[in-house]
């Protein structure tokens, strides 16, 4: 078995792609399961076809404590036969989602979710690493492998980099590796050159370039990935692609991290951002 | 205050110093440092604190402090006897601090005194979603089950502080629901180095929700006081309080011992503070000094001699019909005193004690062992601050050892080198030392026994003292080893 976490900026698509890519190993005949551990409990809607599954906390805060559940309350079987849990949490402003999560992924290993027939488990986790929580789906143990979903936007670099570096801490200390960066394109300028050239700084590789495409819309009105959608369609087999790149990856490394003016230096590089000029730091466009 | 200084054979500042050096030769070095300014010989002369306090304990040591919610709940909030007391959080802080400080409380329980443990019981999902809503809850079923309970206090463990429950918003809404005080109290254990910040953000939380928000039925009089840092322990209070009726003083109100809220809340109109435990309460003293003009006094009840120098300091603040009383009681009990002293001092005289306790009866309780013949030999705090050090220089012999939250070691140490024949400590020294062959007592619960407040609590004192250190057991019991 394989454990997966996928992390990423918030919003920058890491439900979707992990859904279509997790559709894409089902449908080369893999068995997996996808955790999502984010509160706001969408990792497997395209799966199941469902606006939102019971979570884990949900059902813990019905019942009232997390003894009182059943492994069969919570796992529901999607498309493909893939398992789906959402950890779920509270909403915003309240309680510890970070609790949550942990919560729930101990409750999955005391009740048998992680059989041998899994091929894969992927965890779906919420955009920043906030707390220890966060980082449950990265301790000993567990997933090994991490990508991250990166596009070439400058904030979604930043955020690929320091998630690597909160990989390297794990890494020195356990099994954790970074697998790749997934680019999820937003078509900005010199995308493919600016995340392979990142990816290269950080050790490791950007494993796929997913193009955009309206096609994952349209399939996500209907709850659904675009493979189970329309098979056919080119997206599709970029999932596809992904999905066997992703089967057949060996290159797991300890991330390089960079500082932030060797990040700054590879956004000039790549005409994405000016060279600092000290003097405009801080002036309003109208006072300039 | 002592008005000479006072030596106890064989030790000196040399030789206590030199055996503070040889307990420090076993720490790595950082550990050393981090030390040496909380252990010194005293310098009784200079009435200044000889060491450093209200630190961070170090790592690897057994502490013998508690945390800011043992301070709220155990110590300040607790003993209030007419209010619901939630320990808002997982079950074991309220179930461990439930009774076990021996605050005693009069009334009817359910009617008119609440012992009883309340406590948000948090699970898993309270955390995940937070315990705002339960709250919530408890505070009406509360209320419901006791509605003669005149208020209620919300009081935070850590996990409420990590996850952020807003208590105090939860707190506002149910008192206007439910028409009494709530008192929402931060007090999260994981605050400060010590339970002295419990102290503290409770003695805020009183200033914030409580003070002056009540006025006494019965008009005021000249002797009004209230007494303040009594907390009653086996009794105390009732001690301390018939004496100063005795004298022709008026208690208003008690702080908090056996207290009553709407008392409490109705203190700023007293004439005089009487303060017995500084360190938890001076807070709230100098509250009511800048906001209502109310003067304050430290005093000390135990053991007749400092009975004696308090009752007449607190005389001095009243007028001859006060002062008339005064001696008239000082008169009638010193005799009763004798009587006391007559009897136990021949068996106690020269023995030793060392003491480690919490914020006060480290100095405080000296007198009494010196009413008795005996001598302190060493001294220290679990939660003092610098000014609790500069009130206890005068107290101690010269030359003795001041110890500021000592570890185990430190403390098995000296006991080695100074050999007391008792020590008055609490719980989680005890078994050490009695394994030690000296004899113990218990002095934050005053050992299942009390009061020792006042005339009737040495009487009391003096007997179970006597009783330790000259129970024939240790000369019975010889360690195999």
């Amino acid at each position: 078995m394989r454990q997966i976490a996928i992390y990423g900026k918030g919003g920058i698509g890491k439900s979707t792609t992990t859904q279509n890519t997790v559709a894409g190993l089902a449908y080369l005949g893999k068995k997996v399961m996808i955790v999502g551990c984010d509160p706001k409990a969408d990792s497997t809607r395209l799966i199941l076809h469902a606006k939102a599954q019971n979570t884990v906390m949900d059902l813990v805060r019905e019942k009232g404590t997390v003894e009182d559940l059943e492994l069969d309350d919570v796992l529901k079987i999607g498309y493909g036969d893939i398992k789906c849990v959402e950890s779920g949490g509270p909403e915003p402003g309240v309680g510890c989602a970070g609790r949550g999560v942990i919560t729930a992924i101990n409750f999955l290993e005391e009740n048998g979710a992680y059989t041998d027939e899994l091929d894969f488990v992927f965890y779906d986790v919420l955009g920043d690493v906030v707390c220890g929580g966060f980082a449950m789906p990265i301790r000993e143990g567990k997933a090994e492998e991490i990508y991250i979903v990166t596009s070439g936007e400058m904030m979604a670099m930043y955020a690929a980099n320091n998630i690597s570096k909160g990989i390297l801490k794990y890494a020195s200390s356990g099994k954790v590796r970074l697998a790749g960066l997934i680019c999820n394109a937003r078509k900005t300028d010199k995308e493919f050159e600016l995340v392979s050239a990142l990816a290269a700084k950080l050790g490791t590789q950007m494993i796929h370039f997913v193009p955009r495409d309206n096609q994952v819309q349209r399939a996500e009105m209907r709850r659904m990935t675009v493979i189970e959608y329309s098979p056919e369609h080119p997206q599709a087999q970029e999932y596809r692609t992904l999905a066997e790149k992703i089967l057949n990856n060996k290159m797991l490394v300890v991330p390089t991290p960079l500082e932030m003016e060797e990040l700054e230096d590879l956004l000039m590089e790549y005409g994405i951002m000016e060279a600092e000029d000290e003097s405009v730091v801080g002036v309003a466009e109208a006072a300039a | 205050m002592s008005d000479k200084i006072r030596t106890v054979e064989g030790i000196t500042k040399e030789s206590t110093q030199a055996m503070i050096d040889d307990a420090l030769s076993a720490y790595p070095e950082k550990g050393k440092k981090k030390r040496t300014p909380h252990l010194a010989p005293n310098d009784a002369s200079s009435g200044c604190a000889s060491v450093k306090s209200n630190k961070k304990t170090v790592p690897g040591v057994m502490s013998a402090r508690g945390c800011a919610y043992a301070g709220a709940k155990g110590v300040v909030w607790g003993p209030i006897r007419d209010m619901v007391h939630v320990s808002h959080g997982p079950v074991g802080c309220g179930w461990y601090s439930w009774g076990t400080r021996r605050n005693l409380m009069s009334g009817i329980p359910g009617v008119s005194s609440f012992p009883m443990q309340f406590t948000s019981d948090f699970q898993e999902k309270d955390i995940v979603y937070g315990g705002d809503k339960k709250l919530k809850v408890l505070l009406e079923e509360a209320h419901n089950l006791f509605p003669l309970a005149k208020g209620i206090s919300v009081l935070s463990e850590c996990p409420v502080g990590l996850i952020g429950d807003d208590i105090n918003s939860v707190a506002k809404q149910s008192s206007k629901d439910l028409e009494i005080p709530i008192i929402p109290c931060n007090c999260e254990g994981f605050r400060g180095v010590s339970q002295s910040l419990g102290h503290h953000i409770s003695n805020d939380t009183i200033r914030d929700y409580i003070i002056e928000t009540r006025e006494f039925a019965e008009p005021s009089g000249p002797y009004d006081i209230a007494l303040i840092g009594d907390y009653n322990i086996g009794g105390d209070v009732w001690s301390a309080k018939s004496l100063l009726e005795e004298i022709g003083l008026n208690v208003k109100s008690v702080w908090t011992g056996d207290g009553e809220l709407e008392k409490i809340a109705a203190t700023h109109t007293v004439k005089l503070n009487l303060i017995h435990c500084y360190r938890s309460m001076n807070y709230m003293c100098k509250v009511m000094e800048e906001k209502y003009g109310i003067p304050w006094l430290e005093f000390n009840f135990f053991g007749p001699t400092k009975i004696r120098e308090s009752l007449r300091a607190i005389g001095e603040r009243f007028d001859d019909v006060i002062k008339e009383k005064v001696e008239l009681a000082i008169a009638k009990y010193e005799p009763i005193m004798q009587a006391i002293i007559d009897e136990y001092k021949p068996r106690l005289d020269g023995k030793k004690v060392m003491l480690l306790v919490g914020g006060l009866r480290p100095r405080h309780t000296i007198g009494a062992y010196e009413d008795l013949g005996m001598d302190c030999v060493g001294s220290g705090y679990e939660f003092a601050h610098n000014d609790d050090y500069d009130r206890t220089a005068p107290e101690m012999p010269d030359g003795t050892v001041v110890y500021d939250d000592p570890s185990e070691y430190e403390f098995e140490k000296f006991a080695n080198a100074l050999k007391p024949d008792l020590i008055g400590s609490g719980i989680k020294e005890k078994y050490v030392f009695q394994k030690m062959g000296i004899p113990f007592r218990q002095m934050h619960s005053w050992d299942y026994s009390g009061p020792y407040h006042g005339y009737n609590g040495f009487e009391i004192f003096a007997r179970d003292v006597d009783m330790a250190v000259n129970s024939p057991t240790w000369k019975l019991v010889k360690a195999p080893f």
